[in-house]
């Protein structure tokens, strides 16, 4: 029981770091209809941009803003160089546009900082705390606790702001929000810089954790399972989608991978998913999407 | 008259095909193993994805799952099957390829768009998982890399540079004519119905569920008799390494590049996607004179491929085959102007119409 209950808590704790790389994508696709597989080339170039001034002597808090100015020029400089010529073509080109995007942005990642692993130091010790005999992890606690931090600020912006009132609005009826004056492309170019801000985040603790290295750009692979148990359009459903792939993905490995020799993890999530889809078409908190000739 | 000059390029098919014929006159074992063979192998893959994604609608990132199967189930074939014809084989490894496609393209019965993905995904990480985790697919080889088996057809030895050319490229014809047919009989024109609208086409009567399985059928076979190919007669080891899901995009890059929804598209990404890499080694080699390391290398193609796909999404989204076919037609229209008698010659030789064009501005 007690070996059950600390799987089950780490694989938690790991899915929560797999929704805060959906977290990015949820909020791109409402906003705009694009599936940003780029997410994921986000992450690791947000996560070696950062490790890489603090090699070069910078201050942890001055390379985390040069970063973070970084991220968002780069949401910016993608709605206006790529999306704004792509406006009204269908989403499978936009969806690969940002498969083009994602070589892009890895392959400019790395030839700036190199492809060699780096450590990353949060400060945060990844020493196993007790809980009546169940071992946690402290980085996972943190790790979850920025999570819902960071939910915590992205509702917090998406209800009281008014850049959070007009994403929801062009979220709701692009055409409806136009014609009250919103802008459509500062609203896209807003939502991808945000979006960059929680790559970076999603990166920094993926890297603490991992070392950040190239295969920092696959957790989108894992992020996509999520979001399909989620549904595409719910920050809450990325949040419940990343707990049950976490644990379900860990589970599935230790009681179920030992009888069929291990690796399980690498297609598990994606059967899980097919599971879900089949029952639920739009995901667990999706809308269904109205279809007319 | 100017229509008489719009011949399509695809008309030179059988033209390309007497070159493709008289190839090993100039070609040396170099052209042969790094260029041509991969070339048909990655085109017979990307005809097949585009099949399934350019004329039926339906994004896959399964491809080199598909490849792996067909490689795989043909070798198994071979081995535990005294006596199989080598080209049995092949085909059986297509079929194989099929069934499975057909499994992992049921949920395509419920979802649709990018949930589809994941169903293609799952197949491409499931089956890359069992091939390596269980011993019996490469015949208990504990290092998991065998070799492809001797390829013999009707008692001739095909194993050459040489043979195999001509192994792959009778394939790779016979399959191109069958597609290209395939896609100009009714069921073609289902599957453009299902890609174009799905609600629309049920409602005039098409058979959804049966189109798009069938899709996912003939896009597998392609896809696995491609995998064969890829093994046989250009690596000559049959593992699952080579097709992972990196070949997978590769293979959806090429008939973005190439141009979705076109056959002779299929074929120039791919030559596309064979060519670019070593041209940019040579420019490389050459002009930089090696001060770029291997890895600068990838990243720098990396980039370039990145770019180029937008560019193309952006500025050509018909892709290569476009291209081509306007290049071809701006020639023609030139030598109207300035040499009417020899572009009427041109216009005879290749026969001088157009036909009604459905779907698009797209010769298929």
């Amino acid at each position: 029981m007690q070996f059950f209950l600390e799987v089950l808590v780490g694989g938690l704790l790991a899915g929560v770091m797999y929704s805060m790389v959906a977290i990015g994508f949820v909020l791109i696709f409402k906003a705009s209809g694009v599936f940003n597989f780029s997410q994921g080339a986000m992450v690791l170039l947000g996560a070696l941009t950062y490790v890489s001034l603090v090699e070069r002597d910078f201050s942890p808090w001055l390379a985390l803003l040069v970063t973070l100015a970084g991220m968002v020029a780069l949401g910016v400089a993608i709605e206006r160089v790529v999306l704004r010529r792509l406006v009204n073509r269908s989403p499978l080109t936009l969806f690969m546009a940002t498969l083009g995007l994602s070589f892009i942005i890895e392959g400019a990642a790395q030839a700036m900082w190199g492809a060699q692993v780096h450590g990353l130091e949060l400060g945060v010790p990844d020493l196993p705390l007790s809980f009546s005999d169940v071992f946690i992890s402290q980085f996972d606690l943190f790790a979850a606790a920025t999570a819902a931090t960071m939910v915590g600020a992205l509702s917090l912006l998406v209800t009281r702001t008014k850049l959070g009132i007009a994403l929801r609005a062009v979220a709701d009826d692009p055409l409806a929000a136009l014609s009250v004056g919103i802008s459509l492309p500062r609203v896209w170019g807003a939502v991808w810089a945000i979006a960059g801000v929680v790559a970076l985040v999603a990166g920094l603790l993926w890297g603490a954790r991992t070392g950040v290295q190239f295969s920092l750009s696959l957790v989108v692979l894992k992020a996509l399972p999520v979001l399909i148990i989620g549904g595409f359009t719910s920050v809450t459903g990325t949040i419940v989608g990343g707990l049950l792939v976490g644990a379900g993905e860990k589970l599935a490995e230790v009681y179920v991978g030992s009888l069929v020799g291990g690796g399980t993890e690498a297609w598990f999530p994606y059967v899980l998913a097919l599971g879900f889809l089949v029952v639920r078409p739009t995901g667990l908190f999706g809308e269904a999407a109205v279809e007319r000739v | 008259m100017s229509a008489r000059f719009a011949a399509h390029p695809a008309r030179f098919a059988p033209l390309l095909l007497i070159a493709a014929l008289l190839a090993p006159l100039f070609a040396d074992d170099y052209w042969f193993n790094a260029i041509l063979i991969p070339f048909l192998t990655l085109a017979l893959a990307g005809l097949g994805l585009n099949i399934l994604t350019g004329f039926a609608g339906q994004l896959s990132l399964g491809s080199a799952a598909f490849m792996a199967v067909g490689a795989f189930a043909a070798y198994n074939f071979q081995l535990r099957v005294p006596g199989l014809p080598l080209l049995a084989s092949v085909v059986l490894g297509g079929l194989t390829a099929a069934a499975v496609g057909i499994a992992f393209g049921l949920p395509s019965l419920r979802i649709k768009g990018f949930y589809l993905i994941v169903s293609t995904l799952a197949a491409q990480f499931f089956v890359q998982w069992a091939l390596t985790k269980f011993a019996w697919f490469s015949n208990d080889n504990p290092s998991g890399v065998i070799s492809a088996p001797r390829l013999l057809v009707a008692g001739h030895d095909f194993s050459g540079a040489l043979g195999r050319y001509w192994l792959t490229l009778g394939i790779v014809t016979a399959l191109t004519v069958a597609a290209r047919n395939l896609l100009r009989s009714p069921t073609g024109r289902r599957f453009m119905a299902v890609r174009d609208m799905e609600t629309a086409a049920r409602v005039t009567g098409v058979p959804v569920l049966r189109t798009k399985l069938l899709a996912f059928a003939v896009s597998s076979f392609y896809c696995g008799v491609a995998g064969v190919l890829w093994a046989f007669c250009y690596v000559g080891t049959v593992e699952p390494h080579g097709l992972d899901l990196t070949r997978s995009f590769q293979v959806l890059f090429i008939i973005i590049i190439g141009g979705l929804g076109s056959v002779a598209g299929s074929f120039l990404g791919a030559a596309f996607f064979v060519l670019l890499p070593i041209l940019l080694d040579h420019i490389a080699r050459g002009l930089l004179s090696g001060s770029l390391d291997a890895g600068n290398l990838e990243n720098a193609q990396k980039l370039l491929f990145g770019v180029l796909i937008l560019l193309f999404l952006i500025k050509e989204p018909e892709g290569l085959a476009r291209l081509v076919e306007v290049g071809w037609r701006r020639i023609t229209e030139l030598l109207r102007r300035r040499l009417p008698a020899l572009s009427q010659v041109l216009a005879r030789r290749t026969g001088g119409h157009t036909y009604p064009e459905i779907g698009g501005n797209r010769e298929i």
